[in-house]
């Protein structure tokens, strides 16, 4: 009885349930059949990705590796050597389309992950700023977030990496550039629900300083919603910087993403070698696929009105 | 109403204002447009002369004072690269992409209500199922693989269809127009099926939606209940209460289809706005971008502003609220 209430007595009571929910949000998640899917889709291809240097038969940008002769060859063809099998065929300069996907992958997922990462946190704290200050910063915040999602990102993008110039640093600029906003509407609109509750006030009867209260009690209960915009939006962004690389504004042509592949490959593909296109296609396609059937299960498992 | 009216104007009007000073400084720290226009042959004095010739030698704000000035008069700077008026040409172009955007809407409509409506009155079923998941790969599925993948089945493959270009076209209020002949629509077809994509999966959700919340309602039962026929309960009932938001939705996206037309225009060489704005932005000619941009900003602002008009007229709630 005489000992006082602390913060980390306090935290001690939120925390303690939190465990079993976890566990059991997680059974959640995998009890559907499209969400394991698109899992372990997902896991492929981030291993696929990261262990790339040794999955491969060639490193496709190291000229050494290449043999000119064996470019476009058909899906299923041995090299030059015989050591080894193209099986998704070689491109115009003989690279092998397996190890150049997987490669590109790395490059695809560095900036969807990157930028989402940098713009949630950005979007989060800017969100929640908002809503604890409230008047002219909010307001001033909110106009912005709305100015930005108003107008079409295609546009955006395409002005800023003109006036920025290509590079994988500079994609992923522009994408935070484009993604803050969302966070930042969501964060707010959940901290505005979760600053009235009681565990608030009770943290400030306990004179816990504001930004402490902002940081260690409001902003993790604004969490759940803004991981489902941010698995979502990473799969937005994987597109976006593949549209961009293809329209020649995204990644350099020495560091190739899918979407520069893809556009690489639109040259030959009139003359029939599909290949060189469809699949670096095929394997942009099933990493948004994948994002999106996980961020979808996700948003059903976090949305308060579901019926359990 | 009046004021609002006014209120809303004149915002309108600001965020135009912003949109041109922002791109105007950022315009103005991309590259240096002489060294692209000019030989490297070409001496110090020719140089002088053009850089004196086009205004750049002028401080920033003069220049977009000056810029700001024609602007109203309807003059936004000439182009560099084709020596033309910028605003005519991109208004020139213009007619293109609009017909390819309104293709895609009208096929938007035209597939996604029906594929909705079957969706949402028969939610249990497989079909609706198949047409729920098939909208979420229209949504995440990129626009330019989907054309490419068009191009590669209908023009590579089976040959049926162009890849390229506008076809014949027919000239009407001083501008071509490519679907009132046949080959132009033949060419017209595959780009606005893949402009159609996403708005397909769009229109298709929201129908399903508006179905799911409209059937259990009082008075579809009461419609039901007097005997009316499945399909005038259909036809009449729940398709006037979908529409609403539908036209709403669709009317905002205009503005996006347009943009969006870009990717589209440049697999398809559509020769509208979008394939203008690509080669302005490879090639820097500034008052290309500059007038683009404004029209752009413009409609953009425009729909929003009539959306919102068309709102506060039919939708007596809002109206309500913004008295208060």
């Amino acid at each position: 009885m005489s000992q006082p209430v602390t913060e980390s007595a306090v935290q001690a009571v939120i925390a303690a349930p939190k465990p079993s929910l976890f566990r059991e949000r997680l059974a959640d998640f995998f009890s559907s059949k499209r969400a394991v899917i698109g899992f372990a889709l997902l896991l492929l291809l981030a291993f696929g990705s990261v262990f790339a240097h040794w999955l491969t038969p060639q490193n496709p940008y190291d000229l050494m590796q290449l043999d000119i002769l064996d470019s476009r060859l058909p899906p299923g063809s041995a090299n030059g050597a015989g050591t080894y099998n193209y099986w998704l065929g070689t491109d115009g300069q003989g690279r092998d389309l397996l190890s150049a996907i997987l490669y590109g992958l790395r490059i695809s997922l560095t900036v969807g992950v990157g930028s989402a990462l940098i713009a949630s946190i950005v979007g989060t704290m800017l969100g929640v700023l908002s809503a604890y200050a409230g008047g002219r910063v909010d307001s001033f915040l909110m106009r912005t977030v709305d100015l930005m999602l108003s107008f079409p990102s295609i546009l955006i993008a395409m002005m800023i990496l003109a006036y920025l110039g290509k590079g994988i640093g500079n994609v992923i600029l522009t994408l935070v550039i484009l993604e803050w906003a969302y966070y930042a509407r969501t964060a707010r609109g959940q901290a505005l629900a979760e600053r009235q509750k009681e565990y608030v006030e009770a943290a400030k009867s306990l004179n816990i300083p504001q930004w402490r209260i902002m940081l260690r009690h409001i902003m993790p209960n604004c969490l759940p919603p803004l991981i489902v915009i941010g698995t979502l939006q990473v799969a937005r962004a994987i597109t976006l910087e593949a549209t961009m690389s293809f329209l020649g504004l995204g990644v350099p042509v020495t560091e190739p993403s899918l979407g520069l592949l893809i556009a690489n490959g639109y040259q030959y593909m009139l003359s029939g070698q599909y290949w060189i296109s469809l699949f670096p296609g095929v394997a942009l396609l099933i990493t948004i696929v994948a994002l999106n059937l996980v961020g979808d299960r996700l948003r059903e498992i976090f949305n308060p009105r579901r019926q359990r | 109403m009046t004021l609002w009216l006014i209120k809303r104007v004149l915002q309108a009007l600001f965020i135009i204002l912003l949109m041109t000073v922002i791109v105007f400084i950022g315009l103005h720290a991309v590259g240096n447009p002489i060294d692209i226009l000019i030989g490297p042959d070409a001496d110090q004095r020719d140089r002088a002369r053009i850089i004196a010739q086009m205004g750049l030698d002028k401080p920033l704000w003069l220049q977009y004072f000056h810029f700001l000035g024609s602007a109203v008069q309807g003059d936004l700077g000439n182009s560099f690269v084709y020596n033309q008026p910028a605003l005519q040409l991109v208004l020139h172009r213009l007619p293109a992409t609009m017909e390819l955007a309104m293709a895609a809407l009208i096929i938007a409509i035209v597939v996604g209500v029906p594929l909705g409506l079957v969706a949402g009155l028969y939610s249990e079923s497989i079909a609706s199922r198949t047409i729920m998941t098939g909208s979420i790969l229209g949504f995440s599925l990129p626009t330019f693989w989907v054309g490419l993948v068009l191009i590669m089945a209908f023009s590579v493959s089976l040959g049926w269809l162009p890849s390229s270009g506008r076809g014949q076209t027919v000239t009407l209020f001083g501008y071509q127009w490519s679907f009132l002949t046949l080959d132009g629509l033949r060419h017209m077809l595959l780009p606005a099926i893949n402009l159609a994509l996403f708005k397909v999966s769009l229109v298709i959700r929201l129908t399903y939606a508006g179905v799911q919340e409209v059937l259990p309602l009082d008075y579809i039962r009461f419609a039901r209940a007097k005997g009316l026929s499945n399909l005038r309960v259909i036809g009449v009932h729940v398709l006037r209460n979908i529409m609403i938001p539908l036209v709403t939705v669709l009317g905002l996206e205009f503005g996006a289809t347009i943009a969006g037309a870009v990717v589209t225009e440049s697999i398809f060489s559509w020769p509208g706005a979008g394939k203008l704005i690509l080669d302005s932005i490879n090639g820097l000619d500034r008052p290309v971008i500059l007038a683009y941009l404004v029209i752009i900003v413009c409609v953009f602002v425009t729909i929003n502003l009539l959306v919102d008009i068309a709102y506060r007229l039919l939708d007596p709630r809002v109206r309500l609220e913004g008295a208060r």
